[in-house]
This record gives structure tokens, sequence and C-alpha cells, in this order.
């Protein structure tokens, strides 16, 4: 048996470590001034910089920015030492690394300027999904192409999480980003309404399935045993969490839709898979906290432990309570609330976050040939980010709880004891200033970290290439490497590379032709939207309204007392995309338009919410009333609408524009009547439009 | 609810990924073994 010597490459690594740290601070910069924007509408600086725009950018800075160069960070080191080889190809390392870098920019720049899908952890238009999908084939080249020169025959349990990762990040998100585009960066799903929703959720769930937590669960099984110098509590405990997790985890999306107007059996599924889901969540999670058996007196001397520890708890504690929160009759009071926002973020900022510095404090260090500059300040970073994280999630708690009970609280007679929406908001303005502090704690922390890892990497040297030596596998040295064996060898792998062929391949046939029926829901309740209500429509989702509005009115007296008729799925026929939201921050608006709000109050709350609304949190939108709305696109629009299904005629894509001009015309005159001075051709009469059009139905015949 | 019927194929499609890659990794006595690979794993 030969013995090769060969080189880690740590240099890239060391490149995600450090995009890892730097967007970490930006996407927590950004969580904290949206968190301050609440209860300060004051710091929603103009256009580009309010709350709609800038939560998306937090969102997708956190999960894709920092966790995932924390996920590339974290295999990229593991992967090679687990399969005894260096990175497959430099060249794509690079690729890969610089392409990632550049998305997070594009993206962040698109957001900002309101260039948005609207759909969840998936805002990002066509041409930046186009190239994600791109960079994400180069990893699963390099990953794979390193699995197969690997020099260990076994694949340790964090491979095969890797692995699951790769597959299915790539299949929802082209499934989910599946669009007809309108212009360079403007684009309509193929699906529509209900529809749209259960691809958006079905991707939403797993997304977090996939990219917070499967991942993560692999640099759990490497970095937890090496940390702590002892084997993980029982491998075979792993094997079966894994396979098992794999298996539960994609049915589970409906959760995101109780009581919606979804068929109710998907959401039953979507419940029993979520409630089998603790089941290997808590096996894993034990099979980690238990790899410290006997050892726990370790963990107060070692802060990377500590930090694994809480992550670990943390995993726990979100696990059981996702299942809990997809009972019905909980949902009923979490979903729309605060709540929801705890419970991702004792997710994101303790399982991946905690889970994440614990990794970089232990493999800095490592990859720069030197100690830690200071355990006793990444000692204060631990507790100061935990107490983050306490003062984060208690807030929500009661926040969500208290304006969850406030929304569904009857009088004596029947009618809502609190009427007023925004009675419900000031009750919980203090947890939002609370929440804020616990974020300021949080990336307090982080800055002690930054400093820290600043001053080890200028003590130590990168090793770029460090030296290892491991005998080659004897099955390659005895046969000639050909195609042939290298299929035969991986034969799971060809399986699944053939198969995502086989549905890009059917996708690619099937989609433009009949899937355009079958898709599309049949039975309308409304009327298409006109030209002027779909820009108007472009403009909410430019905004950002969605992140604080939903346009699901769940069937509860509640909320048919608040919001007017629960919603159906024939109201949503003509949505592309579906604009529910999973938030409300302020009022639902499925019904707006039937609301005793006429075109005035409209404007007026738009312009200056806090002067028609005191103590309003809403941003004001004063330049929807100066902005000349774009309609070089809205016979486009229509046209591409038309070619979804949509039941435009071809007058109708021809006089898109002269209808357009006709009905801003009408409307305008009606605000002059208000004594409102708005030229026909403004932003906000499209707007209005389309919140004057929301909630009308027609008379459909039995 | 007809992309009901596309999201459970597709989700079918790749638990039937798992479940190939499952079947090869048994096979291939990927798991024959389940007490030294933790304990290699410590060892770089």
């Amino acid at each position: 048996m030969s013995v090769e010597t060969f080189h880690y490459d740590n240099k890239i690594v060391r490149n995600f470590a450090f995009a890892t740290v730097f967007w970490g601070v930006v996407g927590m910069f950004f969580g904290v001034l949206i968190a301050f924007q609440l209860p300060l509408p004051g710091l929603n600086f103009g256009e580009h910089f309010s709350f709609g725009r800038l939560r998306p950018i937090h969102t997708n800075a956190a999960i894709f920015a920092f966790v995932g160069n924390a996920i590339f960070m974290g295999i990229y080191y593991s992967l090679q030492r687990l399969c005894k080889a260096r990175m497959f190809s430099d060249k794509l390392s690079k690729i890969h690394f610089w392409g990632w870098q550049f998305i997070i920019v594009a993206a962040a720049v698109t957001l900002l300027f309101g260039y948005t899908t609207s759909k969840e952890y998936a805002e990002l238009e066509w041409p930046i999904d186009i190239a994600i999908t791109f960079i994400w084939v180069v990893f699963g080249i390099n990953m794979f192409g390193t699995i197969s020169v690997r020099r260990e025959k076994h694949m340790y349990v964090a491979i095969w999480f890797y692995i699951a990762t790769f597959i299915a990040v790539a299949v929802l998100h082209i499934f989910n980003s599946l669009a007809l585009p309108v212009s360079f960066m403007k684009s309509y799903p193929i699906y529509a309404g209900v529809q749209d929703a259960l691809v958006q959720w079905w991707y939403g769930h797993n997304a977090v399935a996939f990219f917070l937590t499967t991942p993560y669960l692999g640099l759990m099984y490497y970095y937890l045993p090496k940390i702590a110098d002892r084997p993980v509590y029982s491998y075979r405990l792993s094997i079966i969490h894994f396979w098992s997790l794999v298996f539960i985890y994609i049915w589970a999306g409906p959760h995101h839709l109780l009581y919606s107007a979804v068929s109710p059996w998907a959401q039953t599924l979507g419940v029993i898979f979520s409630i089998m889901l603790i089941a290997p969540s808590w096996g894993g999670m034990l099979n980690g906290l238990l790899t410290l058996r006997g050892a726990w007196h370790t963990v107060a001397k070692n802060v990377e432990l500590k930090f694994m520890v809480v992550a670990v708890t943390s995993y726990g504690m979100v696990t059981l309570e996702g299942p809990l929160m997809s009972f019905k009759s909980v949902n009923s009071l979490a979903h729309f609330t605060d709540w929801i926002v705890g419970h991702v973020h004792n997710g994101t900022l303790g399982w991946n976050g905690f889970l994440t510095f614990g990794i970089v404090y232990w493999l800095i260090p490592r990859i720069y040939n030197t100690k830690l500059y200071s355990p006793r300040l990444a000692n204060a970073h631990f507790w100061i980010g935990t107490l983050g994280i306490v003062f984060y999630l208690v807030a929500m708690y009661f926040s969500g709880i208290t304006q969850g009970l406030m929304w569904k609280e009857l009088d004596p007679d029947g009618g809502l004891m609190h009427e007023n929406f925004l009675s419900t908001v000031k009750q919980i303005i203090p947890m939002y200033y609370l929440r804020g502090i616990g974020g300021l704690l949080y990336i307090t922390g982080v800055f002690l970290m930054v400093y820290n890892l600043f001053k080890t990497v200028k003590q130590g040297n990168l090793q770029a290439d460090e030296e290892a030596s491991a005998p080659a596998l004897e099955q390659e040295k005895t046969k000639v490497k050909s195609t042939h064996r290298f299929l035969e060898g991986h034969l799971g792998l060809f399986f699944i590379l053939s198969t995502l062929a086989i549905i890009a391949g059917g996708l690619i046939e099937l989609v433009p032709g009949a899937m355009n029926e079958f898709i599309s829901p049949t039975k309308p309740l409304v009327e298409k939207y006109s030209p002027l209500e779909l820009e108007g429509r472009d403009i909410y989702i430019r905004e950002g309204c969605n992140n604080c509005h939903s346009q699901m009115i769940r069937p509860f007296h509640n909320e048919t007392l608040r919001y007017g008729a629960y919603s159906e799925a024939g109201d949503y026929v003509y949505d592309r995309p579906f604009l529910w939201g999973s938030k409300r921050t302020g009022p639902d608006l499925h019904r707006i338009g039937l609301r005793p709000r006429n075109e005035v109050w409209h404007y007026d709350h738009m312009v200056n919410p806090q002067k028609s609304s005191p103590g309003s949190v809403m941003p004001p939108y004063p330049w929807l009333a100066t902005n000349k709305l774009d309609t070089s696109t809205t016979s486009k629009k229509i046209q591409v609408m038309r070619s979804l299904g949509v039941p435009y005629n071809y007058d109708d894509v021809r006089n898109a524009e002269e209808n357009l001009q006709k009905e801003a015309q009408e409307l305008s005159d009606i605000l002059k009547k208000g004594k409102i001075d708005c030229a026909p051709d403004r932003e906000m009469i499209a707007l209005i439009a389309y919140l004057k059009k929301l909630g009308k139905r027609i008379k459909v015949k039995k | 609810m007809g992309v009901m019927f596309i999201l459970i194929c597709v989700s079918i499609s790749l638990a039937t990924c798992f479940l190939l890659a499952f079947i090869w990794a048994t096979k291939s006595g990927q798991f024959d073994d389940c007490e030294t690979p933790a304990i290699k794993v410590l060892i770089d």
C-alpha cells in the first residue's frame, strides 16, 4: 500500500471564513436596523431604505450570505479531510467563491432598487436565479469530484448531509423559480394564486430544511467531535438520523398554509409529516449533546464547545417548537404574529449563528497555525450573544402571543374587543424595543469576534497548502480508471444526476404547453386585473408591502369580522405571484377595496401614515406621489400574462397603455374632487387602483 | 390543485434519489462498520 502525499487547500477555507464574518456583520446590521424601524418609523430613510425593501435584504444576507458562506467554509475544510484529498479543482473553488460573492452583491443592489419577485427567501429576479443555478452546479461538480477522488472508502455521515443539501437545494431552487420574463429584471411566475403559494412554501420550508439544517447537521457531526476530541455518541444513530430526516423533511411544507385556501388534505399532509419530524430531529440533537457525556467539565473551559452546546440546544428547541406550531390549534394563534419571527430567530441566531461562531473560533487558529488571540474575549462574545438571543426570543414570544390573543378577543356582544388593528400594535411596541436590544447585544458579540479573529490572523501565518498523507485507495491502484468504472463506483451519484436530468428535461417540454391549463386554477371569483391595477400590484411588490400585510383571511369568526369574507382559491386565480404574506405587522389587505377607505384616504395614508393613523408603524411612501409610472412594459406584461393563460385578448394587449391612461385619468379626477392634486401618470394612482380592486368579486353563476 | 401533483412527483423523485443512494450505500458496504468511522474522523 503506497502512501500518497498531498495538500489541503486552506486558502479557500480562509476566504469563505472571512466572507462569512463580513456578511454576517452586514446581515445583522440590517436586522438591527429593521428591528428599530418598527417602533421608530423615522428610521425609514427614503425610497431605498424603507422596511419593505430592507427586510428581504436582511433575510437574504443572513441566510445566503452569512449562513451560505459558513456552509461552504465548513464543507471545504471538512470535506478535504474526510476524503483525504484536496478539493477537486482549485479553479472551480475560486469560481465558486467569487461567483457566490458576486451574487450576494447583485442581490443586495437589486433588492435595494426594488427588483423582487416577492417570494420569501426567493426574492431575486430571474437573471440572478440563473447565476445561482450556475454557481451551485460549480459547487456540486467540485464536491462530487472531491468525493470521487477520495482516499477514504467510507463516506462519513457529514458527507451525506452535504450531498443531500446539494441535491435538494438544486431541485427546490429550480422549481420555485420557474417564471416567464417580462424584461431584464421583471418576471411573472408560471404558477398562479394557490398553486404559487404551495410551490413557494414547499420551497420556503425546504430552504430552511436543506439550507439552514442539513448542511449544519453535517457540520455538527464533523466539528463537534473534532472540537471535543471524542467520537460522536452513536455513529449508527447519526446514519438513521440522516436517512429518516431526508425522507420526511420534503413533505412538511404545507404547514405554512394552515387554514388558508389550500386544500385541507394538503394541509393535513404537512401537519402529519411535521410532527413525524420530531423523531429524527431529536435523535440528532441528542446524538450531538450525548457526544459530550462524561466530558461536560471540558465544556466549561472550552468556548468553542460552549457555542456548540447552545447551538445544538437551540436546534432541539426549534425542532420541537416547529412541529407544535404546525398543530392547527396552535397555528391559528401563532401564524402571522411575532411568535413565528421568534421561532425562526431561535434557529438562525442560536443554531446557525452559534454553530458558525464555534467553528470559526476553532478553525481560524488552525489554518493560521496559531492559538486564538483571546479565549476570554470569545467567552464574552458567548455570554453577550446568549443574552441577546434570550432578549430577542422572550420579546417575540410575548409580543406574538399578546397580539395573537388580542386579534381573537371578542367582547360580550360578540364584536371585536380590539376593532382597531393599531391598538394591538401599540400594545407590543415595548417588545419591539426589547427585540432590538437583543439584536444589538448579539451584533456586539460579533464585533468582539471580528477583533479577536483579526488579532489571531495577525499573529499567525496562513498555511495555504497544508501537507497531509494517506494511503491510496486499493481499488484505484489495481484497476485502470475508465468512465465506466467511475459510474460503477458511483452508482448513487449516477442515479441522482440522471434523475435530475430527467426532471429538467421533462419540465422544459411540459411547462409551456400542457402544464399551463393544468396548474392554473379554473374557477375565478374575481375579474382579471386592468393594466393600471397590474402596474399598481407590481408597485406593491416593489415596495415589499407583502412583508407586513397579508392577503389571506382565514375562516375564523374574528378574522371575517375584522377583514371581511374569508379567502378562497378563486380569489387568487390571476395572482402571479401570490401575495399572501406570512406576517401581519399591519392588517390584512385582501378585502381592503371593500372597506370604507376612499381614494383620498389611501393617498394621505401612503404619503404620511402617521397623520391619518396616529401611532402607525408604517413607513411613509411620499415618492409614490412624485415618481412617474413606468408604462414602457405594460403591454408586454399583459402579453406575458396572456401567454401564461390569463384570459386577456389581443385588444387587451394592444390597447393596454391606452386603457391604463383612461383609468388613471378617472382616478386622478376623483382625487381632485377630494382636493388632492395628483397627476394621472404617478405611481400612486396605480397603487390606489390596485388597493381599491382588492376584495371585489364577480357574480358567479351556480 | 394540479400543482400538488407536480410537487408530489418532484418530491417522490427526490425521495427516490435518496432511496437509490441509500441502496447503493448499503450494498457497497458503507454501513458495514458503524464504529470505526466515528473514531477515524478524529485523526487527521
